[in-house]
């Protein structure tokens, strides 16, 4: 049987009486204008991988959260970058799913909001059918298992999730490599380690809320001091029993004339005493 | 990219900037289009007027750029038979953001820029990355002259961070005529600097009236 690829032929040859396989697209025709198909690359997916690598922005990124006798305290700076380029200053790296909810992001910037937009739905459409909030375990598992069935496909997501629910205080890590960790206290991003050193070094479960944020805040900045991929703005947040509140928001260039103010120093005292050579 | 052959992506260059006020809002990009060291045209729009109060501008592939205005149009109209009214602007940044993020494994190779007044009138831009991530600003550039074009507009325009808490008023200084010329200006600027920026400058500007298109010259070599 011969297939009716009549539509599909071309009309600019006029191809002089035409054998039984002549012409149309799939002929044989040697005098035909013909397009050579590009051979096929031995790695046929390969290209993709490397293409995203070049669009996306990657955070460098510090955020934290820990538990501690009050509720939670979650804070993160606010830097996204592409390579060397600052692509914003103003980023929201903490992540309003609900009034008791917050996430944070670390990673590939749209897969972390597309995902946490996503979550949030999940989670409001969990809350109508089953008349309660999701628990921050529910929620996190969700997260967890949307990311464990793309394992491997190059989604880069660092987050935590961290709220009130009818258990108390919870805070879990998830990430793209299909981790879900519970903890009391956890940094994620390229600043992690600088936010760790000061994070455990201060914490303790009982702590005033004012000092477990100034705590968060420090760590933060610390971060963005000696982290390039970080910076922008320090904001924390406290979730307790009846949700969460932002309690600051800080621009780091001014957050470290906080730290460290600035005092006269007798430089041109030295410059005198100095023998002349 | 490793091999040539792999890449399936062209770079047809160009720059788009938007720039918000309090009830206005200015879309700009230039009109070139290139190949390489090739300029392929002159005279190419990359501005897509979406709804009545919503511009997008976009620099990247050409040939994905048009797939994504073609897509995002027929989804606004859509819309309108489905609600009876057009789309808002914030509305359509939050569809770009999820139509860039459904082409997550195959990017459409475009960097956007939405500018529009928002439901209580004010200016609005949005800026994205090629995969959907986006976010609300007062003023962005995009494409390849947005590293020149940038740094001028943090400096003229720059207002205190909407994280800040207390929260602090944050304005575009500018009046309408103000930030017109500003636009001017950097592409004048852009274009002595980044060879896949020039020829004409398209501006949308965007105010309570409606819309209005206007074309100034750029050095064409």
């Amino acid at each position: 049987m011969k297939l009716d690829v009549s539509a599909m032929e071309n009309n600019f040859a006029a191809h002089a009486a035409g054998g039984e396989d002549d012409g149309g697209l799939f002929g044989a025709g040697a005098d035909l204008p013909a397009m050579e198909l590009p051979t096929c690359p031995a790695d046929f997916d390969g290209f993709q991988k490397e293409t995203k690598e070049m669009l996306k922005h990657k955070k460098g990124t510090t955020t934290l959260a820990f538990i501690f006798d009050k509720g939670v305290i979650v804070a993160a700076d606010s830097r996204a970058s592409m390579g060397g380029y600052i692509s914003s200053q103003t980023v929201r790296k903490i992540i309003e799913i609900n009034p008791y909810m917050l996430g944070t992001m670390a990673g590939g910037a749209a897969d972390c909001q597309f995902w946490h937009r996503n979550l949030g739905i999940k989670c409001r459409l969990h809350e109508l059918a089953n008349k309660r909030r999701i628990s921050i375990a529910g929620a996190s598992k969700l997260l967890a298992n949307i990311l464990y069935s793309y394992r491997g496909m190059g989604l880069s997501i660092g987050t935590m999730i961290a709220g009130w629910d009818e258990k108390g205080p919870g805070l879990y890590y998830v990430d793209s490599e299909g981790a879900r960790l519970m903890g009391s206290r956890f940094s994620v991003g390229s600043g992690s380690l600088y936010a760790y050193g000061i994070l455990d070094e201060g914490y303790r479960y009982v702590m005033p809320v004012e000092e477990a944020a100034e705590l968060a805040r420090r760590a933060i900045y610390q971060a963005t001091f000696r982290d390039g991929a970080s910076g922008g703005c320090v904001s924390v947040y406290h979730v307790g029993p009846n949700g969460w509140t932002k309690l600051s928001g800080d621009d780091v260039g001014e957050l470290h004339y906080k730290y460290y103010p600035v005092e006269a120093t007798p430089v041109e005292q030295e410059m005198a005493d100095a023998p002349a050579a | 990219m490793s091999r040539r052959g792999d890449w399936v992506y062209e770079n047809n260059g160009g720059t788009c900037v938007a720039i918000a006020g309090a009830d206005y809002c200015v879309v700009a990009a230039d009109t070139r289009l290139s190949v390489g060291y090739n300029i392929l045209t002159r005279d190419h729009s990359k501005i897509c007027e979406l709804a009545d109060k919503c511009a997008l501008a976009s620099s990247g592939f050409q040939g994905d750029i048009k797939a994504l205005h073609k897509n995002l149009a027929a989804r606004e109209l859509l819309y309108q038979h489905q609600h009876n009214k057009r789309m808002s602007c914030p509305a359509m940044a939050q569809l770009l953001s999820n139509t860039l993020y459904y082409k997550r494994f195959f990017p459409y190779y475009a960097f956007n820029v939405l500018g529009g007044l928002d439901s209580e009138g004010k200016g609005c831009v949005f800026t994205y990355d090629a995969v959907g991530s986006y976010e609300r600003t007062g003023y962005s550039a995009q494409g390849t002259g947005s590293a020149l074009i940038m740094p001028v507009l943090d400096n003229q325009l720059k207002s205190p961070s909407p994280l800040l808490l207390p929260a602090r008023d944050a304005v575009t200084p500018l009046s309408e005529t103000e930030a017109v010329d500003l636009v001017k200006d950097v592409f004048a600027s852009a274009t002595e600097r980044d060879i896949y920026t020039g020829d004409k400058l398209e501006i949308v500007v965007i105010n309570k009236a409606g819309t209005k298109r206007e074309y100034i010259d750029l050095r064409k070599d």
